[in-house]
């Protein structure tokens, strides 16, 4: 429960920067290379990310495909646009701002 | 993208459905396959149902997706009452089509502005005066020297900023373009100069008339043809430029043709040719009025602020009027007859300035007020249609009252409800307005058909642009809520638990309906009232005695250039006479009732003058008209010389009250021969079927023109009494004997005098038939919304009724309840229709001929058709609220 808590909010910033990083993923291997790069630290909830995905994909930030794999079936893989670029600068260094900040209040505590 | 993405997602909802759950099943295989447990990874995603609506809320426009739920909804209940739904979709397309048709018409006639540049600049100018007959008159038609004066005023006091234009009214013209014989009509408009520059307008072919056609009188005989007469009568050949054509004795060279659009300013007539104003014989005349005179103003000038410092609208009027007032003043001397003070009278002329963007013609002030009427009366038809189907909407939605509840509480929101509801009338005015809009396209132009003179029919461009589409989709929007406002008022107002319980209150929603037809009677009573107005002045006005007979009577309008001299007629007379069918021939100066009037001054024994019409007729005139004598003697072949005249018996009463008329004189100016009265008939209608008898007296048709001293006669009619039953049948022989005798007699015009009786009645005719039509489509809407409003009312109180009659309530009592409500709903919405009718009437007197709004049979008649209406209507509803069966009800209870 808490590390989908401590996910809260960057759940956007994690899915973008994971796929700048290693564009045309689906939805499986994005969370699996969460947990991957965070060293199973962060795991992204199935039941979060969809609606995750869907929202930006509304919002034009990332774009999906079908794309058929080896055992026949369809499966969704998503790549980021350039107004998910845009967005990733900003949610990063809001990231850093916000990371800096709390920092500074558990510093002076 | 996103909203499009969304929007079509929301279209396709359930592919997307099967798009989310197969990515998710993806996903769950991904996971089994890199070594989770197949349970668990299926458990991470909970319910897939809620991980699916997750998802779907997303991706798909959530609005929309209720909206086509709810319109499919709606379009299933549309399906399962068939018949009422057909039925509700008629009378509203009815209403709709009949309400954008009025529209059509009353926009093209009357307010859409003229195509020109900077029609809001167009001022016309008009005069008010008290003339010679004592009346307060408005008139808007001008002597051309008085116009040159003030235009030359308006360029001293406001240089650039504006100027006058002189149009004639286009009349229909005797024109030829070949040779002598082929002799056709047009519509011929004299024009300052100036217009088509100020106007704008650019030619469609060579060029249009300049300033500098105005510079001489006689100096420009140039034409121009307007693009629609280029079009239907020379098919749009480039080399009618040069061509001669001749009016009259003048010939003029084709120059230009106007741009596509533009018919001259007279909405109604379409101009065909338009001549310089210099071209026109009269405009030399200090005393004939006979052009209009527009201002206008150049652009970037602004009406309501000062044109130049000290001078504004108000001012620059004051001047004309100055100057309109000395002009008259220093031709006071043409007044032959008037006293002074009456001169003096006339002299004193208010100057007014009208906007004049959307044209002017007689057409805007004859049709105004009725073309108002019927589109009040097609915007009842449709309230009563809106209210009807409302109504039918309450009780379908009452008879959900259950459904609704249920929605409630499981959660729907009151919007949603209302959205429901408001869908399900959307869907119902979408397809009216279909149906609606081909209902238009037809009436539009065939009630403009119906205006239709014998000579000049109503043309009018009715084109389907932004303005007409603007205001049906102000009118579909009006409708959808009219229509669903009640019964959404009436679901969000549910109580779920006192509805789930059986146990609402059966009143309220018959109380909202009771309202709605009250209103309805009110309604349909007023546009019954109206119609019965408009039906009995038209067949009062058809019906008035004539006092001639139009029996095979044929009417061959003649002209003769320069004029021919009596004997000329009178032997082409001879002519005709001698044509086989042919039973009388009579000549007189123009045809009763054309509209044509025209008066001389007449004297008494020496009495200052008065005023009085006459005609001129030839002997047997009265006897082919069936005008009987009451007095005297007809004219003799040889009363030409010897000044004598025939009166009617007003004319009798009014200038010898109490004296044999025969044999006393009078005199027309006052060096002239006395006229004996030598007969007296009887009083026949002048130039209008409505006006009341006139003094009319007739002199000998040689006489016709007494400034002329050759006695050359310019134009006359002979009136030609048939065999045959249908006079038109003779006149291509008769055409043909005048031309053949080349005698510089040539047939003008061909009628009968039937249909110009019948020209009288045109527009008495249209409001009646329309009206007529309107009243019946309201009853019978009416009619069929008391019953469907007293069927449901039973079918709802069915369980009561039982209840009652199983305790031992009577008969009469049954009746009494069911259909009471009914009668006093009636009887009160009659009182509001009469007090409304009542207030409407005194907008249209003016429409009405010899009848009047207190007549108790215009009042009686409407009442007796919606009382039977009424009766008509519950006797269903009581009939099945007397068959009800009290242990059937009681044992399915």
């Amino acid at each position: 429960m808490a590390r989908t808590d401590a996910l809260q909010g960057s759940l956007d910033l994690l899915v973008l920067k994971i796929l700048s990083r290693r564009p045309r993923l689906h939805g499986y291997a994005i969370m699996a290379a969460i947990a991957g790069a965070s060293g199973e630290v962060l795991r992204a909830e199935e039941g979060s990310l969809y609606p995750a995905l869907y929202r930006m994909e509304e919002a034009g930030w990332i774009r999906a495909e079908w794309i058929r794999k080896e055992s026949g079936r369809r499966t969704r893989i998503y790549e980021l646009t350039a107004a998910g670029k845009k967005q990733l600068g900003v949610e990063e260094s809001r990231w850093q701002a916000v990371s800096l900040a709390i920092n500074r209040v558990l510093r002076e505590a | 993208m996103s909203l499009w993405s969304r929007i079509s997602n929301a279209v396709f909802g359930e592919r997307l459905n099967r798009e989310i759950d197969e990515e998710l099943q993806s996903h769950i295989e991904e996971a089994i396959a890199s070594g989770r447990d197949p349970g668990d990874a299926r458990r991470a995603f909970g319910s897939a149902l809620r991980a699916r609506e997750a998802s779907h809320g997303i991706r798909a426009a959530g609005w929309l997706e209720s909206l086509l739920a709810d319109a499919s909804f709606g379009w299933r209940q549309l399906c399962r009452n068939k018949v009422t739904s057909a039925a509700a979709v008629l009378s509203l397309a009815l209403g709709i089509g009949s309400c954008v048709a009025a529209f059509r018409l009353i926009d093209a006639l009357l307010w859409r502005p003229l195509p020109i540049s900077g029609a809001s600049r167009l001022y016309i100018l008009s005069r008010k005066m008290i003339g010679f007959e004592g009346k307060l008159v408005e008139d808007n038609h001008w002597a051309t020297p008085d116009f040159n004066l003030m235009r030359d005023a308006v360029r001293i006091d406001l240089k650039d900023r504006a100027d006058l234009i002189a149009i004639s009214d286009a009349d229909r013209t005797d024109i030829t373009w070949s040779t002598d014989d082929d002799m056709e009509k047009a519509h011929v408009a004299y024009v300052s100069g100036n217009m088509f520059l100020l106007f704008g307008l650019q030619p469609a072919l060579g060029r249009l008339l300049a300033p500098a056609d105005d510079r001489a009188f006689g100096a420009s005989p140039c034409a121009v043809l307007s693009w629609d007469y280029w079009n239907h009568r020379f098919g749009r050949d480039p080399k009618v430029l040069g061509r001669p054509l001749h009016i009259g004795d003048q010939t003029f060279e084709i120059i230009g043709v106007g741009p596509r659009d533009f018919t001259g300013t007279e909405k109604g007539t379409v101009t065909d040719i338009f001549l310089p104003l210099t071209m026109n014989s009269w405009a030399t005349q200090d005393r004939i009025d006979w052009h209009h005179t527009f201002l206008m103003l150049k652009p970037g000038v602004n009406p309501a602020a000062a044109f130049e410092p000290g001078i504004d609208l108000e001012q620059l009027r004051q001047h004309l009027s100055a100057v309109n007032r000395a002009f008259g003043v220093q031709c006071s001397t043409c007044f032959r007859g008037p006293t002074q003070a009456d001169i003096d009278r006339y002299l004193n002329q208010t100057l007014v300035f009208s906007p004049a963007g959307a044209g002017i013609s007689d057409l805007q002030k004859e049709y105004r007020r009725s073309l108002g009427i019927l589109g009040l009366l097609a915007a009842l038809v449709l309230l009563i249609a809106c209210v009807n189907v409302a109504n039918l909407m309450t009780a379908q939605a009452a008879a959900r009252v259950h459904e609704m509840a249920l929605r409630i509480s499981i959660g729907a929101g009151r919007r949603r409800l209302v959205q429901l509801i408001l869908c399900q009338s959307a869907l119902l005015a979408l397809l009216a307005s279909i149906l609606g809009a081909f209902f238009t396209a037809w009436s539009a132009p065939f009630v403009l058909s119906l205006i239709n003179p014998p000579d000049n029919p109503a043309r009018l461009a009715l084109p389907a642009d932004w303005r007409v589409l603007g205001f049906g989709l102000g009118l579909i929007l009006l409708v959808v809520l009219l229509l669903g406002l009640l019964p959404a008022l009436r679901a969000s107002a549910v109580r779920p638990v006192a509805a789930l319980k059986g146990g609402e209150d059966p009143h309220s929603p018959r109380r909202l309906m009771r309202g709605a037809i009250a209103l309805q009677v009110a309604f349909c009573f007023l546009v019954l009232f109206l119609s019965s107005l408009f039906v009995a002045s038209f067949r009062r006005l058809q019906n008035r005695p004539l006092g001639f007979s139009t029996d095979r009577l044929l009417l061959l309008e003649i002209v003769a250039g320069k004029g021919q001299l009596p004997v000329v007629w009178n032997q082409t007379a001879e002519a005709l006479r001698a044509v086989p069918g042919v039973d009388s021939v009579a000549i007189s100066g123009w045809p009763l009732l054309k509209g044509i009037m025209i008066n001389s001054d007449i004297s008494i024994h020496g009495a200052p003058p008065v005023s009085a019409f006459f005609l001129n007729v030839s002997p047997g005139w009265f006897s082919t008209m069936k005008i009987p004598l009451v007095s005297g003697r007809d004219f003799r072949p040889e009363d030409t010389s010897l000044g004598t005249a025939i009166v009617n018996e007003t004319f009798a009463r009014t200038f010898f009250p109490g004296q044999y008329p025969i044999g006393r004189t009078f005199k027309r100016g006052a060096n002239q021969s006395p006229y004996k009265v030598v007969g007296v008939t009887r009083d026949v209608p002048y130039h209008n079927l409505r006006e009341p008898s006139r003094a009319i007296f007739y002199i000998p048709f040689a006489e016709i023109d007494d400034e002329s001293a050759s006695g050359a006669v310019t134009f006359a009619t002979f009136v030609v009494h048939t065999g045959a039953q249908n006079p038109l049948s003779l006149a291509n022989t008769l055409r043909q004997l005048v031309a053949e005798r080349h005698n510089g007699l040539r047939v003008s015009n061909i009628t009968t005098e039937l249909e110009l009786v019948r020209d009288q009645t045109i527009r008495e005719r249209l409001l009646a038939m329309l009206a007529a039509f309107f009243a019946a489509v309201a009853l019978l809407l009416a009619g069929i919304g008391l019953y469907a409003v007293l069927n449901y009312s039973v079918l709802q109180r069915r369980r009561e009724i039982g209840i009652r009659m199983a305790i031992g309530s009577t008969r009469a009592g049954i009746v009494r309840i069911v259909a009471l409500d009914a009668f006093l709903m009636t009887v009160l919405g009659g009182c509001a229709g009469v007090a409304l009718g009542f207030g409407a009437t005194r907008y249209v007197e003016s429409l009405f001929y010899q009848v009047k709004a207190t007549d108790a049979d215009m009042i009686a008649l409407p009442t007796c058709a919606i009382l039977l209406t009424a009766l008509a209507a519950t006797l269903p509803a009581v009939l099945r609220a007397l068959r009800t069966d009290p242990t059937e009800i009681l044992r399915a209870e």
